[in-house]
């Protein structure tokens, strides 16, 4: 039986191992990600992310927890860690945080460490969610560090990201990462047992407030009376603003409310139209990477390493521009 | 494109809070290159043996000081090969008397190290096993 034939009747095993050949990108796995593409679409893909030590790993145990328990869906965990640049290893421990999850037949968690290469970050752990997806899981949990680009491209993947704060590290708006609004679905506000949740929460609503000024406020004979811009009736418009979740993950505290949060924010996209665009977004960037990684191959295997290294020299040596060099290259593609 | 590396899950088993051993075992297999799952602590042979399956790793490596070895290790590897793992490399670390290595090789164990043992020992003892 092929690996994805195997993958299709529920084998964990053969599930495991195919990670490992899709991780590692060998010729086994890309035939089973092709054998797989048309089972995959139906999965529910959320991404966790936010800085290190703010909760991400404990929040997805909880809410993996409540998908099991009070809808029933099979889960799925993509947990990523960074890999030591130096070195290459990497000590992966976000299952520290997921003990409770383990003895579901129905719950698979996978570790990841980034493996430093180039934006392969990213495609690599799109098609680690093909095959969960393929394998029928209904969410697909991708956790990762918030930081750098390739991260960011990771929160992309998903139908839905949530970024994860916590207070004490850092209460202005300045400490929380310009740009996070941009990935962010759903704020959540971890370790809300902890002091300084109302300025972490003040940061993040002023931020929130200079992103989306739906609401405009007047001085109206010296008290602030606020009036709600008129909401345009066509769908099209409908706009999602990030709602921002307090949690405790350790008290499971504000899950439920964080996992209906999520289940509003599946409903916008559905009934917006978002749900397709992002979909479509999401393939286009496959496609395009792949694009240039056959591209970038099929050079190196038309170019000689000879050829490219004289003309390298050549670019140092001043003889050409690297404008230059590449159309050289790519027109006399000889061996 | 191709980027094999030795997936090894470090894992303390049973009620053992002696956590120093497997940190210090995982940090250098780390820096010696490998992709280490660490499970932490109060892991039953199940969990353990569910996550080297998800991991889908090449080395287990329990880490126990409680002297329940013997008990524990036998279990273990029972469901690794229950789970179809049978290719999976397993180490022992910890307080282990002498007169258990014995067992514990005829059980299949790959290695066994004990306190001060060199962490350059241990990693080439997995690199060993993994590639032979
Ligand atoms: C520090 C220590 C503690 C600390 C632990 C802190 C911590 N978070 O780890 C504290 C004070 C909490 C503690 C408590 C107890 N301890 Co204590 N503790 C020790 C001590 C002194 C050192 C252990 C240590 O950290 N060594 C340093 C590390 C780096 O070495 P290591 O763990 O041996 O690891 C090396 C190798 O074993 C091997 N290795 C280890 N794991 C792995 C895994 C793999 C995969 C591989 C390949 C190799 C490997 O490589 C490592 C590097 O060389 C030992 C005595 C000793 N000399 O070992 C007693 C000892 C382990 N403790 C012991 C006991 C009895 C206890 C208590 C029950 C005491 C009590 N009555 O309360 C409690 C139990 C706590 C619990 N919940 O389990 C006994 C165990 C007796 C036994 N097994 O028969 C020992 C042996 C002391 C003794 N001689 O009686 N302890
Ligand atoms: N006080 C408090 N601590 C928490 C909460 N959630 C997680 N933690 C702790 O924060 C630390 C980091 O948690 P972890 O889930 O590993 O964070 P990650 O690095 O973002 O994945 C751990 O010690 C957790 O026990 C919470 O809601 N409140
Ligand atoms: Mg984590």
């Amino acid at each position: 039986m092929t690996y994805s034939q195997a993958v299709l009747t529920g084998d964990r095993l053969a599930l495991a191992r195919l990670l490992t050949q899709v991780e590692n990108n060998t010729p086994d796995g890309r035939t089973a990600l092709i054998e797989l593409f048309p089972h995959t679409g139906r999965a529910h893909l959320i991404g966790v992310t936010g800085a290190p030590g703010t909760g991400k790993s404990s929040l997805v145990n909880q809410l993996a927890l409540y998908y099991r328990k009070v809808e029933n869906k099979r889960v799925a965990i993509v947990a990523v860690d960074p890999s030591s640049p130096f070195t290459g290893g990497a000590v992966l421990g976000d299952r520290v945080r997921m003990r409770d999850l383990s003895g579901d037949p129905n719950v698979f968690i996978r570790s990841m460490a980034t493996r430093g290469s180039l934006g392969g970050l990213a495609q690599s752990t799109a098609n680690m969610v093909q095959v969960f997806d393929a394998a029928g899981f209904d969410i697909i949990i991708i956790e990762t560090v918030g930081a750098g680009q390739s991260e960011v491209d990771v929160a992309r993947l998903a139908h839905t990201t949530l970024v994860v704060e916590a207070p004490g590290l850092g209460d202005d708006i300045q400490a929380i990462k310009a740009g996070i609004l941009e990935i962010a679905d759903i704020l959540v506000i971890n370790k809300a047992d902890r002091p300084g949740v109302e300025n972490t929460e003040k940061a993040l609503k002023s931020m929130l407030d200079l992103a989306h000024p739906t609401e405009r406020v007047f001085q109206h004979h010296g008290s602030a009376m606020r009036t709600i811009a008129p909401k345009q009736d066509s769908s099209a418009t409908l706009m999602w603003i990030p709602p921002i979740q307090k949690t405790v993950a350790l008290e499971s505290k504000g899950i439920v409310e964080l996992a209906e949060s999520i289940g509003r924010h599946v409903n916008h996209l559905r009934q917006s139209g978002d749900w397709a665009v992002r979909e479509r977004a999401r393939l286009e960037v496959e496609l395009e990477a792949l694009i240039r990684e056959t591209l970038v191959n099929q050079f190196h295997e038309d170019v000689s390493q000879e050829k490219y290294d004289e003309t390298l020299e050549n670019v140092i040596q001043r003889k050409f521009s690297p404008w230059e060099a590449v159309k050289m290259l790519l027109n006399g593609r000889s061996k | 494109m191709t980027e094999k590396k030795i997936r090894v899950l470090v894992a303390k088993p049973g009620l053992d809070g002696h956590d120093r051993g497997a940190k210090v075992v995982a940090r250098a297999l780390r820096d010696a290159g490998m992709e280490v799952i660490y499970t932490g602590l109060r892991q039953t042979p199940e969990m353990i043996a569910e996550a080297a399956l998800q991991e889908d790793v090449d080395v287990v490596g329990l880490s126990i000081l409680s002297g329940a070895h013997m008990a524990l290790t036998p279990r273990v590897m029972e469901l690794l090969k229950a789970n179809g793992q049978t290719h999976v490399k397993v180490f022992i670390g910890g307080i282990i008397p002498d007169e258990d290595l014995l067992r514990l090789k005829e059980m299949g164990v790959a290695g066994v190290f004990g306190p001060g043992a060199s962490t350059e020992d241990i990693i080439h003892d997995v690199q060993t096993a993994v590639a032979g």
